[in-house]
């Protein structure tokens, strides 16, 4: 055991906190399914390294000396995965920030507060770090059973890219404190991770779209233009792709850069860090004025005094906001392609209607948890007197309302070109979203809105079905767009999964 | 006045429900209109379960409630519509503010809304919420979160209010102005039933007080009806405890 006060006792600390975190994450809380995580996540790894072979086992022989196309194939993986990491951390750095936990005790006990935050963002760092690697691992393990040892310089590229974006979203929050001060950092660091974390993506399948008409990201990386304008093969730009081929220098030179900016981020802003965090921790006790355009009461009914609560909630939810503005960004490439197909007069709508009807379950999904299992006040809406089959309807209603605002403009976008593609589109979205929010009803229970994050984990059934009978949904919605009777097909499974769901859920009082 | 003249808010015959062990064993329990009840009783003894199950919140395994003579088990909603409930922990939205939540309040107890925003308005200025009703309750303290919540539970005019251990956790102001409000609702024909582990407060609020442990009733009435069955004079908490003792001998 290190002595008390150190950085490895407090670096010891943090790990048991990070641990216990872990696994609290992935049982959700169950002692007794510890062993059902680790067969679960031993088939996931095994599954995914079928899945990593079939995609890039072919790939394994790729020379050292690298041509121009390979690189920029390379590159761009890279700067996706660069994408999702820094959204990772920036959102962890964010709810570093703004968790008061043990704060004050760190604060107020004689141990220098910068090596506590030092520490601590390390561990940020580490858990970044850790997750790519996790994601990664598949990948590199099929490349290097496939090609060579050489392949194993990966690891070093995603811990390198892992400790860069930590860094880099450690800058970008403080920046955003500056900027903006405690109060409204939470909620613009979140839709900047949300933006972030899509950015890349949706710019590379814009790209493709308008130079190619397909929402593949890889066309646009093999377009003419961008191989015509890469820089020289001499470069310093291709040095990451050239360490994940193996390449010893470049190998070294990103791995200086990576550790070379965690460290600089840490001197830099271990000393503001608690500043920081005791101005985030004052929000909560912060007064927010809330305007209203009528300061009258209206006459409502309990169905409709519940439904107007919801969407006040779900209105002010921070969270909710960034998720439902990376949902609207995802369909942008949609969207777009949806404009092109119009303008040359080809009916793309298979492609195009599942992947909204699909996002329609996604989001419905998340709003039916928040509105049905995160009820801030259940103990009092049971003590009202209204029916709890109305009460589960008015928050039904609510869910469908929200979807329908979000995604009306695409139908009527659709239904301004065909008619029928456009009720179609409208029946996938209404069927997707009644299954998501059917399925959250069934496995509800009691929850924090600040658990949004665990929803996942507290019923693995629920996440499942909620994606299958999205996925059925958008096949249904697709195959009727295509004018098929195969489409009944899908849509009686989407029908089976809710049947199963009802079948298999806790039972009720 | 004699009891069998007055009218009864609360009437509680043979009400049991058992978890792992009895909460509440064939509870007996009538409260008067109009009058102020303390239920005390050590921790356990089951108050907190009878007043769920009396505002629906759990279901007995048997007996029978009714709330100003409505059946509360066979017609919940008539019942729930003359009774508000006052939890420990206030039942409040952090993102709405006091002036939003008495409104969907109202909504919930379909209320004029007219005559819910004057009430509403009046309320918040008697509990000295006032300056804070366009707040967002997020950022309230917890005195000011209970007041909200008892705002919450007087603006659809309740014929019986349940609290339980609302004082818990709240400043001597704060305490005061709720003591205040709940003494003027019975002055104006209201009942109320609170449970708390303040025996000073049950000594000098309520009119009647009952006692219960292992989820049921050892002893009730006024404070001189109970220091009579114990033979006893002085304070309530000498009474409580030596009630308890002869309990725990007993069982």
């Amino acid at each position: 055991m290190s002595e008390a006060g150190t950085l490895t006792w407090l670096a010891q600390h943090e790990l048991r906190l990070s641990w216990r975190d872990w696994v609290a994450l992935m049982t959700a809380g169950r002692r007794g399914r510890a062993y059902k995580v680790i067969i679960a996540l031993a088939v996931f790894a095994a599954c995914m390294h079928v899945f990593a072979y079939w995609l890039v086992a072919g790939y394994a022989n790729v020379a050292l000396t690298a041509d121009v196309p390979t690189l920029v194939a390379l590159t761009g993986t890279i700067a996706v995965a660069m994408s999702l990491l820094l959204s990772q951390a920036m959102e962890s750095v964010t709810r570093a920030f703004y968790t008061r936990a043990d704060l004050e005790l760190i604060l107020t006990s004689p141990v220098s507060p910068r090596k506590v935050f030092a520490v601590r963002m390390i561990r940020i760092a580490c858990s970044t770090v850790l997750l790519a690697m996790l994601l990664a691992a598949p990948f590199i393990d099929v490349l290097a059973l496939r090609g060579g040892a050489r392949w194993l310089a990966a690891y070093g590229v995603v811990a390198s890219i892992g400790a860069l974006a930590t860094a880099i979203s450690l800058a970008l929050t403080v920046a955003l404190f500056r900027l903006f001060g405690a109060k409204r950092t939470r909620l613009i660091a979140q839709i900047v991770a949300a933006v972030i974390g899509a950015a890349f993506v949706i710019s590379l399948q814009l790209v493709a779209i308008v130079s190619s008409g397909s929402l593949s990201r890889f066309s646009a990386l093999q377009s003419h233009w961008v191989l015509s304008h890469a820089p020289a093969l001499g470069t310093f730009f291709w040095w990451p792709a050239r360490a994940v081929l193996g390449d010893l220098d470049a190998f070294a030179a990103v791995m200086a850069v990576g550790i070379a900016a965690l460290a600089a981020a840490i001197v830099l802003f271990s000393r503001r860090f608690g500043d920081h965090a005791l101005a985030a921790a004052g929000v909560s006790n912060a007064t927010v004025r809330q305007r209203r355009w009528s300061t009258h009461f209206r006459r409502r009914s309990p169905r409709q005094a519940l439904r107007v609560k919801e969407w006040m909630l779900l209105r002010r939810d921070p969270w909710l906001i960034s998720q439902t503005l990376m949902q609207i960004l995802y369909l942008l490439p949609p969207a777009l392609l949806l404009w092109i197909t119009f303008r040359d007069g080809n009916a793309a709508y298979v492609v195009l209607i599942p992947v909204i009807v699909m996002a329609a379950g996604q989001l419905a999904g998340g709003l039916a948890w928040l509105t049905i299992s995160a009820e801030d006040a259940p103990d009092f809406v049971t003590s009202a007197p209204i029916a709890r089959s109305s009460v589960l309807l008015a928050k039904i209603e609510a869910v469908i309302g929200m979807i329908a605002l979000v995604f009306a403009p695409m139908v009527a976008m659709l239904a301004f070109d065909s008619l029928r593609a456009g009720a179609v589109l409208a029946l996938g979205i209404l069927a997707s979203a009644a299954g998501a929010t059917l399925i959250q009803l069934a496995f509800r229970v009691q929850a924090k809105r600040s658990h949004f994050r665990r929803r996942q984990t507290s019923s693995r059934i629920a996440t499942f079905a909620e994606a299958f009978s999205s996925i059925s949904w958008a096949a249904t919605a697709a195959m009727a767009a295509d004018g098929t009777w195969f489409a009944l097909v899908p849509g009686l499974a989407a029908l089976g999964i809710l049947g199963g769901v009802r079948l298999i859920g806790p039972p009720r009082e | 006045m004699q009891s069998s003249t007055r009218p009864v808010a609360l009437a509680l015959r043979g009400l049991r429900k058992t978890f792992d062990r009895p909460a509440v064993d064939g509870l007996d329990l009538t409260v008067y209109g109009g009058e102020f009840y303390a239920l005390v009783g050590p921790n356990g003894a089951g108050k907190t379960t009878t007043l769920r199950m009396v505002t629906g919140l759990l279901r007995p395994d048997a007996g029978t409630i009714a709330i100003e003579s409505i059946d509360a088990l066979a017609d919940p909603i008539a019942a729930k519509q003359v009774t508000a409930w006052v939890a420990d922990e206030a039942m409040i939205y952090d993102k709405l503010t006091p002036l939003e939540y008495l409104e969907f309040v109202a909504g919930l107890w379909r209320m004029d809304a007219a005559d819910a925003e004057l009430r509403a308005r009046d309320l918040l200025g008697w509990l000295g919420l006032a300056p804070h009703a366009h707040e967002r309750c997020e950022g309230f303290s917890k005195g000011m979160r209970q007041k909200v919540a008892l705002a919450g539970a007087l603006v659809h005019d309740p014929k019986l209010i349940i609290l339980d251990e609302p004082l818990t956790g709240l400043d001597a102001a704060s305490a005061r102005q709720v003591k205040t409000v709940l003494h003027e609702r019975v002055r104006a024909g209201g009942t109320v039933i609170m449970t708390t582990h303040i025996l000073d407060v049950a000594e000098r609020m309520a009119d009647r007080i009952g006692i219960i442990v292992g989820g049921r009733l050892i002893a009730e009435g006024t404070l001189e009806e109970l220091h009579r069955q114990t033979g006893q004079s002085g304070t309530l908490e000498e009474t409580f405890l030596t009630l308890v003792a002869g309990q725990a001998e007993a069982a």
